[in-house]
C-alpha cells in the first residue's frame, strides 16, 4: 500500500544508504546509514511523501552494540495523514550525525536535548548546548552507565537543625 | 550560556531575566531578554528547571508501576497520559480493550481536556488582569474534578487509567455530576466569553500579537490548538481515531490568523466539542437495571473467605474493601482485558482461591508478570497541547528499555524567543499564556 | 528582657497580626500548583483565613509557599528567592516532592527543600488536598502563635 511505496522509493533513490526497511505495527520504519540523514529527511519532505512536519527525534542506548546509539526519527505528513520512522545508528566513541535544524525548526531543541542526555553531538547546529540540565553538569544522563541516583548539586546541603 | 547571550548583545540594551520564579513563567522557566526600553531586542527561553528524570527514572520501574509517572507530565490532564501510554503498550502487546472501557476512557479524556482548556485561559486571562476569569474557570473545574474524584478518589494524579482498560467502573451517580458539571461549564464558558471576546483590552493584548504563519508553525512541529489557530485542522482524534471517537460527532474549530486571541478562541471551541462529546457519551454508558438472580448469600470478610477458601471455593461472595468499588469481578470484564497474562486477576479470585493468589503474585512480583514482547511502539493520543506520543521500546522484561515522551508543548515553546523578538515586554505574558506551556511535559 | 504581663500580651498582639495576614509568595513548579490554585480559589478559599494575599516579591512576603518539585537547577533560585525575603519569614514545604523528593529520587531532583532552606511545616500528599493545605495552613497559624515574635528591638526567641 501506501507504505510499501515511500520505502520502494526510498530503496530506489538511495541505493546504498537503506540498511533496512519494512513496518513495524503498522508504522514504516527504514534504518539507514547516519551519513544520508540529511538527505533522506530532505527528500521525504518534498513532493509526492511532503513529510513536512519532524514529529519526534530521540535515541536509544544500547552499550552492548559497537554501534551504541540508535537516533530515531518520526516524521509526519499532514497532507497524506501518514507517519514513517527513520533510524540510523552510531558509534559509541564520538558520535555524530548531522543537523536537521535547516530543514526543520523544531529540530533546534530536538537535538540540544538529545546532546544533554545522550551526548551525541550534531554536526551544523547552530548553538549546540544543553537543555535541560544545567552548565556544569557533567555526564550524560540518560546513558545507561550513567546512575540513575548520581547527583551534582549546585549548593550546599545545609545542616539539619 | 548566558555569557553567550550577554556576549552578543548589544552594548547599551538592558539585559534581564524573566522568571524561573515569576507568577507568569507557569513556574519553571527563565527567559533572558536584551531590552531597549520596553521593546525586546533578542531573547533565548532556557527550559529545564522541572526536569525530573521521568525517561531514566521509568526505566528503574515496571511497566505496570510507572503510571503513576506519566500522571505527572501533563499535570492539568492527568488521564490523558496514561492514556497515551496505556495504549503505546497496548499496541505493543497487541492487547483488546473492552467496549465499555473505551467509552469510560474517552469520557475522562474529554473531562481531562476541558480541564486543561480552563486552566488555561484562566492563567492567561488572569496575567492579562482579568482575574475573575481565573476565578470563573476554576469554580468550573471542581464540578468536573468532582466527577473524576467520585470515580478514581483522586481529584488529580489519578493513574486510573490502566494498561487494559480502567481500574474500576463507574461510581453509580456518576451521571448527575457529569450533568451538573456540563451545565457549570456551559455557564462559565458564556460568562468568559462575555467577559473577554469583546474586551477592548484583551482584544488589543492578544490580536494580532505573536502571529504564526502556517508553515512556520508546521516547521516548528506545531501540533494541538496552536496549530489548529493557523487553520491546519489536524486533530489525532479525527486523523487517526483511537478508542470510539470514530463513533462521536464533534468539530476541529480552526482560527485563521494565529495570533493570540485564534490560539483563545481555539480553546474556547474546543471545550464546546468537549461537551458536545460527553454528552454524547452519556447514554452509551447507561447501564439497565440488573434484575438480581435471585437471593445471594451474605458476603464474606476476606479472612474468612481465605480460611474457607482452603478447602474449596468458597460459595459466598467476598467482601471487598470500599476502595476496590467498581472493580468486582462482576464488572472486571467490561473494565480490562481478558488477557490474563496482562491484567491482574480479580480480587475475589485472589482472596479466596490458590490459583487466584498465585495468579495475583505472579502478575505483581518484580521480573515478572506485564512482559510486552520485545519491540518498539509508538502511539499518539490528542492532549491537551497537541500530538502527545509515547514511543517505548521493550526488550522482553518487566521494565522499559527506553520510554520517550513526544512532549507536544516542547515544539510550541521552542518558537517563543521567535515570536516574542521585534515586540514589547507586555506581549510576552498573553504570548506565553496562549502557548500553554506545562513544565511536566516540557521538561520531563 | 524576661516575659512579664505586658511583653506577652505584645507578643499576643503581634502574633495574632502576623499569622492572620500571612502574605505568601507561591514558588509554584509543578503539579501540587493546581491543588494551590484550587485552595486559592472560590471553593476552599483560603483567603477566609487570612492568607489570600499573594505577593510575587520575596521583599513584600513573609511566607514562603514551595509548592512542587524542586530541581538541582532551581535549587539556587529558591535559596536566593528566600535570602530575599525579610523576617519574619515562615516556609511551608507542600507536596511529596518538597518535603523529601516525592516519587523521584534521581539526579534530578532535590530531597526535600529542607536541604537548602529551614521549612516550618511540612504538607504532604502528591498532590495534598486543599482541606490539607489548609490543614497545614492552620497549624503554621498555631505555630506563629507559639512562637516568640520578633520586635524590631528585640531579638526572636524560638
Amino acid at each position: 500500500m501506501e507504505e510499501k511505496d515511500v520505502l520502494t522509493a526510498l530503496d530506489g533513490a538511495f541505493p546504498g544508504d537503506i540498511l533496512e526497511s519494512g513496518t513495524s505495527l503498522g508504522d514504516p520504519v527504514v534504518r539507514i546509514r547516519p551519513s544520508a540523514l540529511a538527505a533522506v529527511a530532505a527528500f521525504l519532505k518534498t513532493e509526492p511523501w511532503t513529510f513536512t512536519m519532524l514529529l519526534d527525534a530521540t535515541c536509544v542506548d544500547y552499550p552492548d552494540r559497537p554501534e551504541r546509539f540508535e537516533m530515531v526519527y518520526h516524521f509526519f505528513s499532514l497532507a497524506r495523514n501518514r507517519r514513517i520512522r527513520i533510524k540510523a545508528s552510531l558509534p559509541a566513541t564520538a558520535p555524530e550525525i548531522g543537523s536537521l535544524s535547516a530543514l526543520w525548526k523544531n529540530a533546534d531543541w530536538l537535538e540540544r536535548e538529545i546532546f544533554d542526555m545522550f551526548g551525541v553531538r550534531f554536526a551544523g547546529h547552530p548553538d549546540l548546548r544543553r537543555l535541560l540540565m544545567y552548565d556544569g553538569f557533567e555526564g550524560h544522563p540518560l546513558r545507561k552507565d550513567y546512575p540513575l541516583r548520581m547527583r551534582q548539586p549546585l549548593f550546599k546541603k545545609r545542616e539539619a537543625s | 550560556m548566558t555569557s553567550a547571550f550577554s556576549a552578543a548583545a548589544r552594548p547599551e540594551s538592558l539585559l534581564i531575566n524573566m522568571g524561573p520564579s515569576h507568577p507568569a513563567m507557569h513556574g519553571t522557566i527563565r527567559i533572558l531578554l536584551e531590552l531597549d526600553g520596553e521593546r525586546i531586542l533578542d531573547a533565548d527561553t532556557e527550559i529545564g528547571y522541572l526536569h525530573r528524570g521521568f525517561e531514566k527514572t521509568c526505566e528503574n520501574r515496571t511497566w505496570w508501576n510507572l503510571l503513576i509517572y506519566t500522571d505527572r507530565l501533563n499535570y492539568v490532564s492527568p488521564l490523558i497520559n496514561n492514556l497515551g501510554y496505556a495504549m503505546a503498550v497496548e499496541k505493543l502487546c497487541g492487547l483488546a480493550v473492552p467496549e465499555r472501557a473505551q467509552w469510560i476512557r474517552i469520557l475522562m479524556s474529554e473531562l481531562s481536556r476541558i480541564s486543561d482548556h480552563l486552566t488555561c485561559i484562566a492563567a492567561m486571562a488572569m496575567e492579562t488582569g482579568a482575574f475573575t476569569a481565573f476565578l470563573y474557570n476554576m469554580k468550573a473545574r471542581e464540578y468536573l474534578w468532582d466527577v473524576i474524584e467520585q470515580t478514581t478518589g483522586a481529584r488529580m494524579t489519578t493513574s486510573y487509567i490502566r494498561i487494559g482498560g480502567v481500574r474500576a467502573d463507574l461510581h453509580r451517580d456518576y451521571e448527575a455530576a457529569v450533568r451538573k458539571g456540563i451545565e457549570e461549564t456551559r455557564k462559565v464558558i458564556k460568562d468568559v466569553r462575555g467577559l473577554l471576546d469583546k474586551n477592548p483590552i484583551f482584544l488589543g493584548r492578544t490580536r494580532d500579537i505573536a502571529v504564526m504563519p502556517r508553515d512556520e508553525a508546521v516547521s516548528f512541529g506545531w501540533t494541538g490548538p496552536a496549530l489548529r489557530s493557523t487553520g491546519i485542522a489536524y486533530d489525532v482524534r479525527k486523523a487517526q481515531p483511537y478508542l470510539t471517537y470514530d463513533r462521536v460527532a464533534f468539530e476541529i474549530p480552526t482560527g485563521d490568523r494565529g495570533d493570540n486571541l485564534d490560539r483563545y478562541l481555539v480553546r474556547m471551541a474546543e471545550m464546546e466539542q468537549s461537551l458536545r462529546i460527553l454528552e454524547q457519551c452519556l447514554p452509551r454508558l447507561r447501564r439497565e437495571t440488573t434484575l438480581s438472580a435471585g437471593p445471594t448469600p451474605p458476603p464474606l470478610d476476606p479472612v474468612e473467605a481465605i480460611k474457607a477458601g482452603r478447602t474449596s471455593p468458597p460459595r459466598s461472595p467476598v467482601r471487598l474493601s470500599p476502595n476496590l468499588e467498581g472493580a468486582e469481578s462482576a464488572v472486571l470484564p467490561e473494565i480490562q482485558t481478558s488477557d490474563r497474562l496482562y491484567a491482574p486477576p480479580a480480587k475475589e479470585a485472589a482472596y479466596g482461591t490458590i490459583e487466584g493468589l498465585i495468579g495475583h503474585f505472579q502478575y505483581f512480583m518484580k521480573g515478572h508478570g506485564l512482559r510486552p514482547p520485545a519491540g518498539e511502539a509508538y502511539a499518539a493520543v490528542e492532549g491537551g497541547n497537541g500530538e502527545l506520543g509515547f514511543y517505548i521500546v521493550s526488550d522482553g522484561t518487566d521494565r522499559p528499555y527506553r520510554l520517550h515522551l513526544r512532549a507536544p508543548c516542547l515544539h510550541v515553546v521552542s518558537a517563543l524567543a521567535g515570536l516574542i523578538k521585534g515586540r514589547l515586554l507586555a506581549d510576552i505574558i498573553p504570548t506565553f499564556g496562549s502557548m500553554n506551556m506545562i513544565g511536566g511535559e516540557l521538561d520531563r | 528582657m524576661p516575659g512579664n504581663f505586658i511583653t506577652t500580651r505584645f507578643d499576643a498582639m503581634l502574633s495574632w497580626g502576623r499569622k492572620f495576614s500571612l502574605f505568601h509568595y507561591p514558588y509554584v513548579t509543578a503539579c501540587c500548583g493546581m491543588e494551590y490554585m484550587s485552595t486559592a480559589c472560590a471553593h476552599y478559599d483560603i483567603d477566609r483565613f487570612g492568607a489570600g494575599m499573594t505577593r510575587f516579591s520575596p521583599r513584600q512576603s513573609d511566607m514562603l509557599l514551595v509548592v512542587g518539585t524542586i530541581t538541582q537547577k532551581l535549587a539556587p533560585v529558591l535559596k536566593t528567592v528566600y535570602d530575599q525575603m525579610t523576617e519574619p519569614k515562615w516556609v511551608i514545604a507542600f507536596g511529596a516532592c518538597t518535603v523529601s523528593g516525592g516519587i523521584y529520587d534521581n539526579y534530578a531532583v532535590v530531597q526535600g527543600i529542607d536541604e537548602i532552606i529551614p521549612v516550618d511545616i511540612y504538607i504532604p500528599g502528591c498532590p495534598p488536598r486543599p482541606e490539607t493545605v489548609l490543614d497545614g495552613l492552620l497549624k503554621l497559624q498555631e505555630k506563629i502563635k507559639a512562637q516568640g515574635q520578633d520586635w524590631r528591638w528585640k531579638k526572636k526567641t524560638s
